[in-house]
């Protein structure tokens, strides 16, 4: 107990610096995944192939390899002094796209064909068709498979934490040179991940029982 | 739904757009990664002194030793994690509620622990305060442990829902001709559920294999902390060749990675060719089609 309470305010700031990595690269993973997404049904062929080739590069590298990238590469030899935090959420939002991208287009497979149809045949365009008829019931179904990359996401976040971007991960380092109890640190920390993945879980859970009455 | 049914067999019009759309795309993408790569060139990253590196034998032979080392731990974290699994797996279906319960808690305990952090705590010795003696592991066991309890609560979860996919009778019917609960779970409902199971099974280990990496943050000298100790290690005209180590290394585990997700693309499309058995014949395909 001591260890929090001697130390609240650097696990404070821990426990934002994990949230606000988490919520902000969330945000560019589900933007730029429902963009990926639609590139993979579009009509236009090198879309479709840039949505593939997006999807298996990113879903085939270590995510600690897109950190040592963001961390020693690309400051040094792309854009030098960008800030740290700002190529964590790049990262991490880059890599979680690809996967909301193929939990988005499996839930678009799964909205029945005659829906589609029925808006091609009343002349409606690719655009029209995905914003209003497909995506919205595509969610639906895509709503547990997101709620899953998220809380990855949010485990994930740690693995910037251990690059010297200050998290609920970082924040360890400083505790066990202070020299407290490893268990008990990593007790605290541990409670301050699930505190956030609960919260995703529940509200997606609320999400989809919300969804479900719309049904 | 097939992707196509979603637009109209483009007519001139949209073909004409969709060429426009194609164009201004493609040069879009070619202008970013032409600018990235300019600012590597102009960094002078592709210096023929920058890969010459890669032709000394002693950084072929770290490159080699780290893949060795990353598939050595990717292979013993998965059949840990596999066979921890059917443990956890069975555990968590058993009559018994106290073991039912013990299985659950430490299935969705570990699953929600950042694997950063399993690894980590085990590396810098978490047992220690758990136990009453002292135990010092190395950073490869660490990794191995890690990896294998998280994956194998994972991979519990999804042999879970495989044994779930089978059909009832099938338990049913075994338990009729007189099996009893372990025969029955391991004659008939696991062999059924890792076959159900085989394509998910082996993506969770294209994850595995890519979690191998987190061995970086641990000092374990597998690939990718390889790459950083050769980056690091070597100078090019006062520069550290950091970008064609992870040109290499990254290249390197994009191929195992998709080398694993083939043999599970492969398996998936075996499996639903084996699957169907007797099938009715097929509606006779339209006269166009047959001739095409």
């Amino acid at each position: 107990m001591d260890v929090l309470l001697d130390n609240l305010e650097l696990f404070r700031e821990g426990f934002v610096g994990t949230l606000s990595l988490t919520a902000t690269s969330a945000l560019l993973a589900l933007v730029l995944g429902l963009i990926i997404a639609g590139f993979r049904v579009s009509p236009v062929p090198p879309l479709r192939l840039f949505g593939t080739v997006w999807v298996t590069l990113l879903r085939n590298t270590p995510l600690t390899l897109l950190f040592l990238v963001a961390f020693f590469v690309v400051p040094q030899i792309l854009f030098p002094g960008i800030n740290s935090f700002l190529l964590a959420v790049v990262a991490l939002g880059m890599y979680t796209s690809a996967y909301i991208a193929e939990a988005l287009r499996s839930g678009i497979n799964t909205v029945p064909m005659g829906q589609a149809e029925a808006a091609r045949s009343i002349g409606m365009t690719f655009t029209q068709i995905l914003r209003m008829i497909v995506l919205p019931q595509a969610t639906r179904a895509a709503l547990p498979p997101l709620s899953s990359f998220l809380i990855a996401l949010t485990k994930n976040s740690a693995i910037a934490g251990a690059f010297n971007n200050v998290d609920l991960f970082n924040i360890q380092k400083t505790l066990s040179n202070e020299g407290y109890n490893i268990l008990v640190i990593f007790l605290w920390i541990t409670l301050g991940y699930l505190a956030i993945t609960f919260t995703i879980s529940g509200l997606f859970r609320l999400l989809e029982r919300r969804m479900e009455v719309a049904r | 739904m097939s992707a196509s049914v979603l637009y109209d067999a483009p007519g001139p019009k949209a073909r004409a757009r969709n060429v426009i759309y194609s164009v201004l795309g493609s040069l879009l993408v070619a202008g970013i990664v032409a600018l990235i790569l300019y600012r590597l060139y102009d960094k002078g990253e592709f210096e023929g002194a920058k890969w010459d590196i890669f032709n000394y034998s002693g950084i072929r032979e770290n490159i080699i030793e780290g893949l060795f080392a990353t598939l050595k731990v990717f292979a013993m974290a998965a059949a840990l994690s596999l066979a921890f699994a059917v443990v956890l797996c069975v555990g968590r279906l058993s009559d018994h509620k106290l073991v039912r319960g013990a299985a659950g808690i430490f299935i969705e305990l570990f699953r929600s622990i950042p694997l950063l952090i399993t690894i980590f705590a085990l590396w810098v010795g978490i047992l220690d305060s758990l136990l009453p003696f002292s135990v010092s592991i190395k950073p490869m066991w660490a990794l191995v442990l890690g990896l294998g309890i998280y994956n194998a609560c994972v991979q519990a979860e999804v042999l879970r829902a495989g044994i779930n996919s089978v059909p009832r009778g099938q338990r049913e019917a075994a338990y009729a001709i007189g099996m009893r609960k372990t025969q029955v779970m391991a004659t008939i409902l696991m062999p059924q559920a890792i076959r159900a199971m085989m394509p998910t099974i082996i993506s969770q280990l294209v994850v595995t294999l890519k979690d191998t990496s987190l061995g970086y943050i641990i000092l374990f000298p597998e690939l990718l902390q390889t790459a950083r100790l050769i980056a690091s290690n070597t100078t090019v005209n006062g520069d550290y060749p950091y970008v064609p180590t992870v040109i290499v290394i990254g290249s390197i585990y994009i191929l195992l990675c998709l080398l694993l997700s083939a043999l599970a693309n492969w398996i998936e499309r075996r499996g639903r060719r084996a699957k169907t058995g007797i099938t009715p014949a097929k509606a006779t395909p339209p006269a166009e089609a047959a001739h095409a």
